[in-house]
């Protein structure tokens, strides 16, 4: 079974973010990307699936800043090959190619890739904080025409079929059979994903290479930016200055 | 037709959810801003849920008993046909589990615009530019709730997947049945994903859900160890401790004390939420509690947009002192 799995990199949402000149994206001064937390458990379920006799783990990222680290640390952790999308080219005049949150565009990049690469599984993050238009997932499963599930915490199996749980609300699962090819969000690997210490990388990046692929660009979907802003707080919380107020809260409101 | 709106309604072990009311207050909206009709697409259903689904004018079902447990591949195939027979100028999908198994493929596979992480969405008057056709706009909560982002989605069909809760579910319940029903054959399909079986919760010690107060703690409580922290402090309160999501899934918390979207949704007389940033799924969860009271270093995590009270503050200081002040009282 071979395995792939998409990568890619989102705003550090504990950094303060701040709108831009245009209104319509965010200064990217501010912004420290990093890997989706969702792709980091979609590389470890990957993982676990090659210790349990998957054939291979390829990471898969657009070319971007600190990209090499992101791809050199899943081949420190255990990813057979990185491959990084260079040379996309401009993205079509569609509304909202190139935008922020432009994850339409960001699957037409990867269906076309993955569609060159030997893939009986493809594994990504359920969900990026900036998916305005839709999560990659289940639109890199539309443009190859396999079947994807979302919000998926454990894959088992191999030969032409895996089983998965997909979880729903109060921590009800439902169990699948899904045919391969086939596309999975990862909510949650089985396992907290593993640590590459930083000598390892440092290794992986003298020893190892970084193969390189060029993508063709986006479509764009046609949905673009109107305005960003930070949301209206309304009343917005009322702040308290000390431990003293929060206890006179705490009596009014008859609970201690 | 020209200014419809579809509503995909979504139900589990033969109940509707709640999100599929709000879907349908939202829909009535703007199927009223564009002149259209309001249509509820029932998947795998009864009888009984269609007359139930009342605030819709027309109500589609595609299957049966026999579909009734969720499969992304064959209601994703009846939601098509639906949209297909119907051509809807908007689909309501709710962003949950099974919502995100549909939206994003229908947009893909149709052609349509899609929005997801909204809250809002309007074909008002005020972004139309010369008359005709109206483009619809749709507002995204994006970046765990930092930034709300709207977007254009044109004059042609389009998709939106709506957060829970994002409107009150009450404008969506109606008391006779629908006006007019139907039902679609459900579509072939190549049989790629097969449903085998719910899997059901553990128990846990103690039920979230049932408490007056609970002191809630994210991924500012650092380590494994510090949950020790709250976990005196929920003593000293009655209360006990619930979690964000990261926390369970680290194994610092049971899942039985995970809140918020995939995990349970609680209201107690107080939600003391302690270095949880407040992220759209985690909201959904607690967002009902009577009082929420925030602590967080950070002044601009979203929580605080939701809490009645905040503190920017360690949650470390805040919890001893709290603990102290209560004990010694
Ligand atoms: C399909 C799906 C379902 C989900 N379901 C749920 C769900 O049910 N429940 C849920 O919670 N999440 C859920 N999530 C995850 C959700 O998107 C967020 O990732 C999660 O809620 C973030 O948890 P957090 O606030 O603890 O962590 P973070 O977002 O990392 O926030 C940590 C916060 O702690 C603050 N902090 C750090 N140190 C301190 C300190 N010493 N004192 C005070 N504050 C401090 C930081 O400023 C920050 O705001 C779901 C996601 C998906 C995709």
């Amino acid at each position: 079974m071979n395995i792939i799995v998409l990568m890619k990199r989102v705003p550090d949402l504990v950094e303060d973010l701040e709108v831009d000149d245009t209104g319509k994206a965010l200064d990217e001064d501010c912004v420290s990307l990093k890997l989706n937390e969702f792709d980091d458990h979609a590389l470890e379920e990957a993982l676990l699936l090659k210790e349990a006799g998957a054939s291979s783990v390829t990471a898969i990222a657009l070319d971007g800043e600190e990209v090499d680290k992101m791809l050199f640390t899943a081949l420190a952790k255990g990813a057979d090959r990185a491959l990084k999308i260079c040379h996309v080219g401009a993205p079509p005049g569609r509304p909202g190619a190139g935008e922020v949150g432009d994850y339409r565009g960001l699957a037409e990049i990867f269906a076309g890739v993955v569609r060159e690469q030997p893939h009986d599984l493809i594994l990504t993050g359920v969900q990026a904080a900036d998916e305005r238009d839709g999560q990659l997932g289940p639109m890199v499963a539309a443009l190859l025409d396999a079947p994807c599930v979302e919000v998926v915490t454990s894959v088992e199996g191999s030969g032409g079929a895996v089983t998965v749980h997909k979880e729903f609300s109060g921590g009800l699962m439902a169990e699948y059979e899904v045919d391969l090819p086939a596309v999975l969000g990862i909510q949650a690997a089985r396992a907290t994903p593993r640590y590459a210490p930083v000598s390892k990388v440092r290794q992986v990046q003298n020893e190892a290479t970084i193969e390189t692929v060029s993508g063709s660009a986006g479509g764009g979907s046609g949905v673009s930016v109107v305005e960003m802003t930070p949301p209206e707080t309304g009343e917005g919380a009322q702040m308290l200055e000390s431990v003293d107020e929060l206890v006179e809260i705490l009596e009014s409101k008859g609970v201690i | 037709m020209a200014g419809d709106v579809l509503v995909v309604a979504e139900h589990l072990r033969g109940e509707l959810d709640d999100v599929t009311f709000e879907l349908l207050g939202m829909g009535r909206e703007l199927a009223g801003q564009l002149g259209g009709s309001l249509i509820a697409a029932l998947i795998g259903g009864s009888g009984e849920m269609a007359d139930q689904l009342g605030a819709a004018d027309l109500v589609v079902s595609v299957g049966g008993a026999d579909m009734s447990d969720f499969n992304p591949e064959s209601h994703g195939a009846a939601l098509e046909a639906v949209v297909d027979a119907k051509s809807p100028r908007a689909v309501l999908v709710s962003y949950t589990s099974m919502g995100m198994d549909l939206a994003s493929t229908l947009a893909v596979k149709k052609g349509m615009a899609h929005a997801a992480f909204g809250t809002a969405v309007a074909g008002g008057e005020n972004v139309t530019p010369e008359g005709g056709k109206r483009n619809i706009t749709a507002t995204s909560q994006l970046y765990g709730g930092k930034m709300d982002v709207v977007s254009d989605l044109g004059d042609g069909p389009c998709v939106v997947s709506v957060l829970a809760g994002s409107a009150p579910a009450d404008a969506g319940r109606a008391d006779g049945p629908p006006a007019a029903k139907e039902s679609l054959p459900a579509p072939a399909t190549a049989g790629h994903v097969r449903f085998k079986r719910l899997i059901e919760p553990e128990a846990g010690d103690v039920d979230i859900t049932a408490q007056d107060v609970l002191v809630a703690i994210g991924r500012g409580i650092g380590s494994k160890d510090d949950v020790e922290v709250a976990e005196e402090l929920a003593e000293a309160l009655d209360a006990a401790v619930a979690g964000s999501r990261p926390l369970i899934d680290a194994g610092w918390l049971p899942k039985t004390r995970q809140v918020g979207k995939s995990g349970l949704k609680v209201s107690p007389k107080v939600y003391l939420a302690l270095g949880i940033s407040g992220a759209p799924e985690h909201i959904e969860g607690m967002k009902s509690a009577a009082t929420i009271i925030a602590v967080n270093t950070d002044e601009q995590a979203p929580i605080f947009n939701f809490a009645h009270y905040g503190m920017k503050e360690d949650l470390f200081d805040v919890c001893e002192e709290l603990t102290e002040a209560i004990e010694d009282r």
